[in-house]
């Protein structure tokens, strides 16, 4: 009975416009899939950030504003800071390594390059407990980098350079640069090779017409990175229980303790609503960002093919 | 000048990258039971004890299973929503593929916690299979950018080339989309499988109480006495994830994978 309907989609020109049923029954699944095991979860996460919350329970359903307005605490305002200022400084110093290390792998040979993306991949999907682990010992007093002081002479003892600040800003600096250079890669390698030709053309030296030249060109895509790696370092999650202080415990750190060990769910659920409004936004302002330097690069194609077209 | 001031910054981003692997390599081969660096002796009891210890034994199965089942699901849900939106820019596809990839975007503690709630609400709350579901779907962004960049390659003539001469879409996907988009599906899964071996909250937050991956077994081992076996756990994981990537890089077009244009040209 179908038949008739099946084929007319069969043919080319529908084809284009829409999906045969066989496709349409396949692509159900992805859609079922993300729909039950992602939307509702989030659906259900906003829900219970209006629950009553049941001491000694999870949870009871109902609406209050409780978990939200526990917002207004201090202590909150505290741990978002240093929430904030902790992400900040990593991705910056992250970036401050990366800009330069990716510039020189994109105009690295191939399979030298390909070594470097290998090592590097191997890094970012490296567990954060092992690197929060091996960090741990490297500053550690007994195993740590200190004992090289030592050994050099410098110092009588070696330092116990973990936990504490500085210990989580290198952790996090060790978990952000390889996804710092791997935003920064597509950017930087789609950058026109002649900009920078030129500039040494005309005399500038490599630093100076990667300073003066280049660095403009990527301004946009910079400030794009380092929101991608502000919110990815926003995620760490054990680096700052592991190389950290209870004051340097982050957002995430403070979320998990709230739904596990502090049995509120409704609390964890709210400051993770308020943590994903945080990074959402900034997400967001990379999509729009990324949009408008896209429309400057053809917007620039455009005058160069009318210059073009004008000089011949 | 320049050059040897370029060297010295590779040389130190070198090592800085290399520096946990070689403490943890030290501290591996220990002979006695001891964190020690530079390593007091030479051992590998501590790569047999990773054998022959039930806990360990059990922590390394667990997540090499669910990491083989997470990365197909992944990829399960990943092909079809890449092919859906290769053929056609639907909104609801699109929005789909938002979701796709939300998750991966966002801290992970936020995909956590709503899975968190939401198994619990169902009642799969520690079970083994809400940890693999969890995964896939939290992956699903590997497999689908990856697919994505292999349907973008396939030639666009050699279809129409193909619809002329009379294969039907069947035949079409069969024999020209499929052969040059496997290669791009397979790393995804294998980037998916890597990751789900390494994450450790949203495991740790459905069933970390019940089911032990590893990383929860090295978190826990961590908290509760330090032993030589965890940093010659944490050096066998950074192998074979090297190993995966490395197999990617030889086999597969990395750079391209990774974004950028045209890099098999300027090799």
């Amino acid at each position: 009975m179908s038949a008739p309907v099946l084929n007319a989609q069969q043919t080319p020109a529908a084809a284009v416009e829409g999906f045969s049923r066989s496709e349409t029954v396949t692509l159900a699944w992805p859609m079922i899939m993300l729909s039950v095991f992602f939307v509702i979860p989030f659906g259900t996460m906003l829900a219970v950030s209006f629950f009553e919350r049941v001491p000694g329970g999870f949870f009871e359903p109902g609406f209050t504003l409780d978990s939200y307005a526990r917002f207004i605490d201090p202590f909150f305002f505290k741990s978002l800071g240093m929430t904030m200022m902790i992400a900040g400084s990593a991705s910056l110093l992250c970036l401050i390594l990366a800009v330069p290390f990716t510039w020189t792998l994109t105009r690295m040979r191939h399979h030298h390059r390909v070594l470097w993306l290998v090592a590097l991949l191997s890094i970012l999907s490296l567990s954060e407990v092992i690197i929060g682990f091996s960090w741990s010992l490297l500053l550690s007093r007994s195993t740590g980098i200190g004992n090289i002081l030592v050994w050099l002479g410098i110092e009588n003892r070696a330092p116990k350079l973990s936990p504490g600040l500085g210990a989580v800003l290198t952790g996090l600096c060790y978990l952000g640069f390889p996804y710092a250079v791997l935003v920064l890669f597509p950017q930087l390698s789609r950058l026109d090779p002649t900009l920078h030709e030129a500039a040494r053309m005309l005399g500038a030296s490599p630093r100076r017409a990667f300073m003066n030249v280049v660095l403009p060109n990527i301004a946009k895509a910079l400030v794009a990175a380092f929101i991608m790696v502000f919110v990815f370092t926003l995620g760490a999650y054990l680096i700052p229980q592991l190389l950290g202080k209870p004051q340097q415990w982050t957002l995430p750190v403070l979320i998990a303790d709230q739904a596990l060990f502090q049995s509120n769910l409704p609390f964890a659920a709210a400051m993770s609503i308020f943590l994903l409004g945080v990074s959402l936004s900034l997400v967001v302002c990379v999509g729009w960002l990324g949009r408008s330097s896209q429309a400057r690069i053809e917007d620039q194609s455009t005058t160069q093919s009318t210059t073009q077209s004008a000089a011949s | 000048m320049n050059r040897l001031l370029n060297r010295l910054f590779l040389g130190a981003i070198a090592l800085f990258m290399a520096s946990p692997i070689i403490i943890l390599l030290g501290v591996s081969v220990n002979a006695e039971k001891r964190l020690a660096f530079p390593p007091q002796g030479f051992s590998l009891r501590w790569y047999l004890e990773l054998w022959n210890d039930a806990g360990w034994h059990s922590a390394i199965s667990n997540s090499l299973l669910i990491a083989s089942l997470a990365a197909l699901l992944a990829t399960s849900i990943a092909a079809p929503l890449a092919y859906g939106l290769w053929r056609r820019r639907s909104v609801w596809l699109r929005i789909f593929h938002a979701f796709g990839v939300a998750p991966f975007v966002l801290p992970p503690v936020i995909t956590a916690l709503g899975l968190l709630s939401f198994w619990i609400a169902v009642g799969g709350y520690g079970a083994f299979y809400s940890v693999v579901i969890s995964h896939g779907v939290f992956l699903v962004t590997l497999p689908l950018v990856t697919i994505t960049l292999g349907l973008d390659a396939v030639n666009k003539e050699d279809l129409e080339a193909a619809e002329t001469l009379g294969a039907d879409a069947a035949a079409r996907l069969r024999t020209i989309i499929l052969p040059q988009v496997i290669p791009y599906a397979i790393s995804g899964a294998a980037f998916a499988f890597v990751l789900s071996l390494n994450e450790y909250i949203i495991a740790y937050m459905v069933a970390g109480f019940t089911v032990e991956t590893l990383p929860i077994k090295i978190f826990n081992s961590l908290r509760y006495g330090y032993t030589p076996a965890m940093t010659a756990v944490a050096i066998v994981f950074a192998f074979v994830t090297a190993l995966v990537f490395g197999l990617i890089g030889y086999f597969g077009d990395l750079p391209r994978l990774l974004g950028a244009w045209k890099s098999k040209d300027d090799s």
